[in-house]
């Protein structure tokens, strides 16, 4: 791999030891992946940040790291809501080592916004043609498919040394040849709301890592491509895909059709929703929302689910802390009914869910990964029913 | 005899020598290892209930959580981390982890190491230049 003079001085150590290792990093994955040289990037989104997956390994690996990051940098969401962690029935351990990550996140110049939905953020704008170094699964199809920006999905490591040393190795979905469809899902119903999210949890498996292209019969809203991307990326690995006449690349560029073709009916739908995720004997006994994190339309829509009733179950609504600020009226109206509005966090990466044992959700991710991330079964539904199965919501 | 050296790529830098420890199976250090011992925890595994702390560790490649990397530092900050690696095809898990824990890492060697090697031989691996040498 090409070096700059520039870089070349920050392998050797001139910039001091943690630039150094940041470089050395971003080498060794470019020479794993034949990258030519190294591209600047517009922002980061910094995996690695819930204390549940990092344990103190990872604690003790950012805390020895030294120095500032080159462009805006946020954080993936985080094991609790940093200010109303006791009201999730987090432990005070947790909540210190979790404030501890947080803060060397912070001395690193890392802003600190926890959220799998960095394109919601007013400072944190993405546009088509950007090259990021984004982490969070959900959030790098939605930049490289629905924004139209170029990201590979970087692990913890790799995003926080791309974010140091403000590049990051050209290869994968930086490239045009790797951003063509592979593979075509013809769509043969109609689809609304959390079909999108069931959609995406059957094609993700069909698809793996491949790069879909869906032909539907309806046009999905931005909230919609978020949750069927967010499902591919957990039950398959599609960190990319197109939709005919919606998506941005599939619009200006004039694709050739791929030549495996498969067709999803609205049966299979269906089936998933008839079906519990995991270990499921019981009945629900909790609902959440907001996997990835709810967008302001989205909140309202839950709103509107919720006015005039109140919950006997834990209600979970997960959002960033800058879209529940901008946004106190919809937080005071959910609230109402006894749900909780709650930020930095969600219920797949919170050790606060294990207590539950069977949650309803609305998101093809949280499907795929409650049983074996939280050991809780999922059934999937669309809002109104997980406020009710969920939830237990009734008439106030 | 004379050493044997076998050409392949650096991963990650440094030089150390060890035992050999084989494995077939691919390795996800979130899950099969146990970062407080070394020991391979998993049943499923080839490796079940040996201990890769202080081997030459030879493996096809990473799999699994990405958290993988943090376990590997974690191995090493507890002292029981491989001296070095050996992988078929590295990919970023395992790159990532033998950098940041400073443990040298070589990829692509031109003889396959499994054919070549047993448990228990003495080897060498430079991760600067991108070489493994036979000892004995």
């Amino acid at each position: 791999m090409y070096l700059t003079p520039e870089e070349e001085r920050i392998l050797a150590g001139e910039r001091g030891p943690t630039l150094q290792k940041a470089m050395e990093i971003l080498v060794a994955l470019g020479d794993i992946y034949e990258a030519d040289r190294l591209i600047p990037i517009k922002s980061a989104q910094i995996a690695g940040v819930s204390y549940k997956t990092m344990g103190d390994a990872g604690l003790e690996w950012i805390s020895d790291l030294e120095g500032k990051v080159q462009v805006p940098s946020i954080l993936n969401p985080a094991g609790m809501d940093l200010e109303r962690w006791q009201e999730m029935g987090v432990s005070a351990q947790f909540a210190e080592k979790q404030q501890e990550i947080i803060q060397a996140y912070r001395s690193l110049g890392i802003e600190v916004q926890c959220t799998c939905t960095p394109y919601y953020l007013q400072s944190f704008s993405a546009s088509y043609g950007d090259h990021l170094a984004w982490s969070e699964s959900s959030a790098v199809s939605y930049a490289n498919s629905v924004i139209g920006a170029r990201t590979n999905r970087e692990g913890g490591p790799s995003a926080l040394c791309a974010a140091l040393v403000g590049k990051t190795a050209n290869y994968g979905y930086h490239l045009d040849e790797n951003r063509t469809p592979e593979l075509m899902i013809s769509v043969d119903c109609e689809l609304d709301a959390s079909d999108y999210a069931v959609l995406g949890y059957i094609a993700g498996k069909a698809a793996g890592k491949r790069v879909p292209l869906f032909r539907m019969q309806s046009t999905p809203h931005r909230d919609q491509l978020k949750a069927l991307g967010a499902a591919m990326a957990a039950s398959g690995a599609v960190a990319l895909y197109h939709v005919e006449g919606v998506t941005p690349e599939s619009c200006r560029k004039d694709f050739e059709l791929p030549a495996e073709q498969l067709t999803i009916e609205r049966k299979q739908i269906d089936e998933v929703y008839e079906t519990v995720s995991g270990d499921g004997i019981t009945e629900c006994d909790s609902a959440a929302v907001g996997c990835p994190h709810c967008s302001p339309e989205e909140l309202e829509d839950v709103a509107a689910k919720l006015e005039g009733k109140v919950v006997d179950n834990n209600v979970w609504i997960f959002t960033s802390r800058e879209v529940a600020a901008s946004n106190p009226r919809l937080v005071e109206r959910i609230e109402k009914s006894g749900a909780k509005v709650l930020c930095d966090t969600c219920m797949v990466v919170s050790p606060a869910t294990d207590k539950f044992s069977h949650m309803a959700v609305n998101s093809g991710k949280a499907y795929a990964y409650l049983p074996g991330m939280c050991k809780v079964a999922a059934t999937i539904a669309n809002i109104e029913k997980c406020m009710e199965k969920g939830g237990g919501a009734h008439s106030d | 005899m004379e050493p044997i050296r076998i050409k392949g790529r650096g991963i990650s830098k440094g030089s150390a020598g060890g035992e050999v420890l084989l494995s077939e199976d691919p390795i996800s250090f979130l899950g099969n290892v146990d970062p407080q011992t070394g020991k391979i925890v998993d049943p499923e595994h080839c490796l079940f209930g040996k201990n890769i702390a202080g081997k030459v560790l030879v493996f096809p490649h990473g799999k699994g959580s990405t958290v993988g990397s943090y376990v590997i530092y974690q191995l090493f900050k507890n002292g029981v981390a491989p001296v070095a690696m050996v992988n078929l095809e590295c990919e970023p898990i395992v790159a990532v982890g033998a950098i940041i824990s400073e443990i040298p890492l070589v990829d692509g060697l031109e003889s396959n190491p499994f054919e070549m090697l047993k448990d228990g031989m003495n080897v060498s691996v430079d991760g600067n230049e991108g070489w493994l040498e036979i000892k004995d």
